[in-house]
């Protein structure tokens, strides 16, 4: 058995993570958490010419084609980090799409510009408030024409590339939901920021005023396009999760060893290191779930649905968890906006919500072993 | 990344199944199979008996404690292939419950500290089943502080002579040999004070006493000791340096404890399924859900915990610290689920044994016995504690007791 990444996986890991501590120290992200900048744009070069953004895009489209193991690592480091950047909206979102559902044409247009950091992408799925489901697609594509506002869209206001989920009918079933491709250069479509939980990454209302779109995969596959997406989106946030979940256990624990109170470090008192025993815990169990989904994402296994939904609740549940007794541990420290605590909290509670809600996924994950159990 | 063996895991498991499939007591299966939690209970078979000649078979084959060295009544095994083992043997791995003490610590203890003469005497007949340990630890006045044991051995020429009582042991009705943990020097700091031996558990003044527990049953023991008598050669270590010893046995047991774990969640999974109320089948409500998903997220991560574990033995390399949180996370996720499946069922959730009708009492016997797989092998409180200073390098507990004289320790907190 061998269910670890490769030594030239982890190799990446150590190159990412040393490229990180040097470019994107908490001041870095302070910049954009202040909103003197809606994102990194510096690090996000730093992110092309390091091949991060190509790393799972395949060779022919501009890539490393090396595969998405090698990105599950770099998304680590990413979550680690807090890197300011539309990392997860343009390559776990994005590129995802056109590489499941884009034309040939299409993947040439977009993916080398993706991976050369020319080209910012973004997912625009939601409409107001709910978890992802055909009946909340509203926004209207009649002839390829768009009409309909979009909302909350993570990095929509910075967007070059903007994938639509749209719909073409009303039948009541999946097949009324396709997918459009949208040039944000090209008019039709207007980005308003939104303020949000964690402005280290930005959030928008799209509006798509007769907006002209490219349709995207067959008509009438949308939703079936957007689960899978949605599944492999689940696994790489899931490593971003595990990265930050990790981080917030090492300030508490640092902490822990630093800080003095009734005399003696406020580490060896029971109840600060059984919490952070506990916090251990879901960072483990969170990082073997996320590795059973890289697993399933890399071989693009059967398990895939069922896996993703495990990383996906497993490390939720552990960054939220970390994060909240980050702060606590660090006691009144913890809760003031100089302390790195509180971006560690924003980060982990805007992350649970980005793809659907842990409601969304519990409901998945029994609706998928139900049906394994079933079979 | 992938789930394969290599080709000589795959060979050897090829061996393993070969093996298990012509020997294994295949009448039993069915039985083993639904026992999930604590002690297995055979309805026609004593699970000595039939465990005593499942292990002489494995010894016969080379396939008892086959990490062991051959001398000792072992295979030379590697880690991996011991691994490969259990999963191959699979539900007739509970036939070897009786040994595992004897497997898991004593075994390891004797050969770290014990002479050759008792490596070549006593490791084969406890690795074939022909002998049972017991390890003989736990006070009433000393679980998680096991330093705090006050069983006194006293030199009288070759000779140390016992008195004192242990609490806790498993199968000591049944054992023929005891690890046992004395304190020789009362007047010296506890953790100094203490020696190590063993014992023939049928030898004059050891009186076995039977505990009934909590859940109604009785697996566990209280042995206390009258003047018995055990000759120096039986002592493993030096004087006072029992505590030391006792890590070793100690290290053994967590690992060995962890290997099969009980989590609950099939059972609560497969209840959820069929289970209709009022408001339609268990599992369609969105509460029940939210509780599935969060215990099936649990089950899966200890899976592939132990699964990272194995992969570094696959590779020759030591696991991580990873592991150490398996029995912290199914303790809780045992009562938990037990509680929870009582709840749907309402006030017919109070009914036990076959007067339970929907799974005869699974979950109330969960739930009673649920509290000793959180404080057996060490509390949640002493594993999170081995957690945060082994794992996160966090400063241990600040000790009172540790630079006085046992004997001027207090015995009691409110007099």
């Amino acid at each position: 058995m061998n269910f670890d990444f490769s030594d030239d996986q982890k190799q990446l890991r150590d190159q990412a993570r040393k490229f990180l501590a040097e470019k994107c120290p908490p001041k870095a992200v302070r910049v954009v958490l202040d909103g003197q900048a809606p994102y990194d744009r510096a690090l996000w070069k730093g992110f092309a010419e390091m091949g991060f953004l190509g790393v799972a895009i395949p060779e022919e489209y501009g890539g490393a084609g090396a595969g998405h193991l090698e990105l599950c690592v770099i998304a680590e480091e990413v979550g680690r980090a807090l890197a300011p950047v539309p990392f997860s909206s343009t390559v776990y979102l994005a590129a995802e799409v056109l590489m499941l559902a884009g034309s040939d044409a299409q993947k040439q247009a977009w993916l080398p510009k993706i991976a050369s950091g020319e080209a910012i992408g973004t997912f625009a799925l939601f409409e107001g408030t709910g978890n992802p489901s055909p009946k909340a697609i509203r926004l209207d594509a009649a002839n390829g024409v768009l009409n309909g506002v979009k909302t909350p869209v993570a990095d929509g206001a910075i967007a070059d590339l903007i994938i639509v989920a749209a719909r073409t009918a009303s039948t009541g079933r999946d097949s009324d939901i396709s997918l459009f491709l949208v040039d944000a250069k090209a008019g039709g479509v207007d980005a308003k920021a939104l303020t949000n939980l964690d402005p280290t990454r930005g959030q928008a209302e799209l509006t798509f005023k007769t907006c002209k779109a490219e349709p995207l995969g067959a008509p009438g596959e949308g939703w079936s396009i957007i689960t899978q997406v949605l599944d492999r989106a689940a696994v790489l946030t899931a490593f971003e999760q595990v990265g930050g979940s990790d981080r917030a256990l090492e300030m508490g624990r640092d902490y822990a060893l630093d800080r003095i109170a009734f005399g003696r470090p406020i580490g060896s008192f029971q109840a600060v290191k059984h919490m952070l025993a506990d916090m251990y815990v879901s960072a483990t169990l969170a990082r073997s779930n996320a590795y059973y989904g890289a697993w399933a994402l890399s071989t693009n296994a059967p398990e895939l649905p069922e896996a993703a939904a495990s990383s996906r609740i497993s490390a939720t549940q552990a960054y939220q968890h970390c994060a909240k007794n980050n702060i606590q541990v660090h006691g009144g420290m913890g809760f003031t906006w100089e302390f790195d605590c509180h971006m560690y909290y924003r980060r982990a509670n805007a992350l649970a919500l980005g793809l659907g809600s842990l409601s969304y996924w519990e409901d998945q994950l029994i609706d998928r072993m139900r049906k394994r159990n079933a079979a | 990344m992938n789930f394969d063996d290599t080709p000589q895991e795959a060979a050897f498991r090829e061996t393993a199944r070969a093996w298990v499939a012509a020997n294994a007591p295949k009448d039993l299966e069915a039985e083993l199979a639904s026992s999930s939690l604590g002690r297995i209970r055979l309805k026609h078979a004593d699970i000595v008996e039939v465990g005593k000649a499942w292990q002489k078979k494995k010894a016969e084959g080379g396939w008892a404690c086959l990490h062991w060295p051959r001398e000792y009544g072992g295979r030379g095994a590697t880690p991996i292939e011991r691994v490969i083992w259990q999963q191959e043997e699979g539900v007739y791995g509970k036939l070897t419950q009786p040994f595992q003490i004897g497997e898991g610590m004593c075994g390891p203890t004797v050969m770290a500290y014990g002479s050759e003469a008792h490596k070549r005497r006593y490791l084969p007949k406890l690795a074939s089943g022909e002998e049972i340990w017991c390890q003989l630890f736990s006070e009433p006045a000393g679980g998680s502080d096991v330093a705090g044991l006050r069983t006194r051995a006293e030199q009288r020429g070759d000779d140390w002579i016992i008195n004192g009582q242990k609490i806790w042991t498993s199968g000591a009705h049944y054992s023929d040999y005891g690890l046992l943990i004395t304190r020789t020097d009362p007047n010296v700091p506890k953790h100094k004070g203490l020696t190590m031996f063993f014992l023939d558990m049928k030898s004059p003044g050891v009186e076995v006493r039977p505990i009934k527990q909590a859940n109604g049953m009785q697996e566990f023991n209280e042995v206390y000791f009258t003047d018995v008598v055990i000759p120096d050669s039986q002592r493993l270590g030096a004087v006072g340096d029992g505590w030391n010893v006792s890590l070793t046995t100690l290290m053994n047991e967590r690992m060995s404890i962890g290997a099969r774990l009980a989590t609950g969640f099939p059972e609560i999974f497969e209840f959820c399924t069929n289970l209709m109320t009022d408001n339609g089948l268990a599992i369609d409500d969105r509460a029940t859900r939210s509780k599935l998903a969060s215990w099936a997220v649990k089950a899966s991560g200890l899976k592939y915990t132990s699964y990272r574990a194995i992969s570094a033995l696959s590779k020759g390399e030591r696991p991580g610290p990873e592991n150490s949180i398996g029995k912290l996370v199914a303790g809780v996720m045992l009562q938990d689920i037990a509680t929870y499946a009582m709840d749907l069922e309402g006030a017919a959730g109070v009914l036990t044994g076959a007067d339970e009708q929907v799974t005869q009492g699974q979950f109330q016997q969960m739930l009673l016995t649920s509290p000793s797989m959180r404080i057996a092998g060490g509390t949640d409180e002493i594993l999170r504690n081995i957690i945060a200073e082994r794992v996160l390098g966090l400063p241990g507990d600040i000790r009172v007791d540790k630079d006085v004289p046992f004997n001027k320790v207090p015995t009691r907190g409110r007099s």
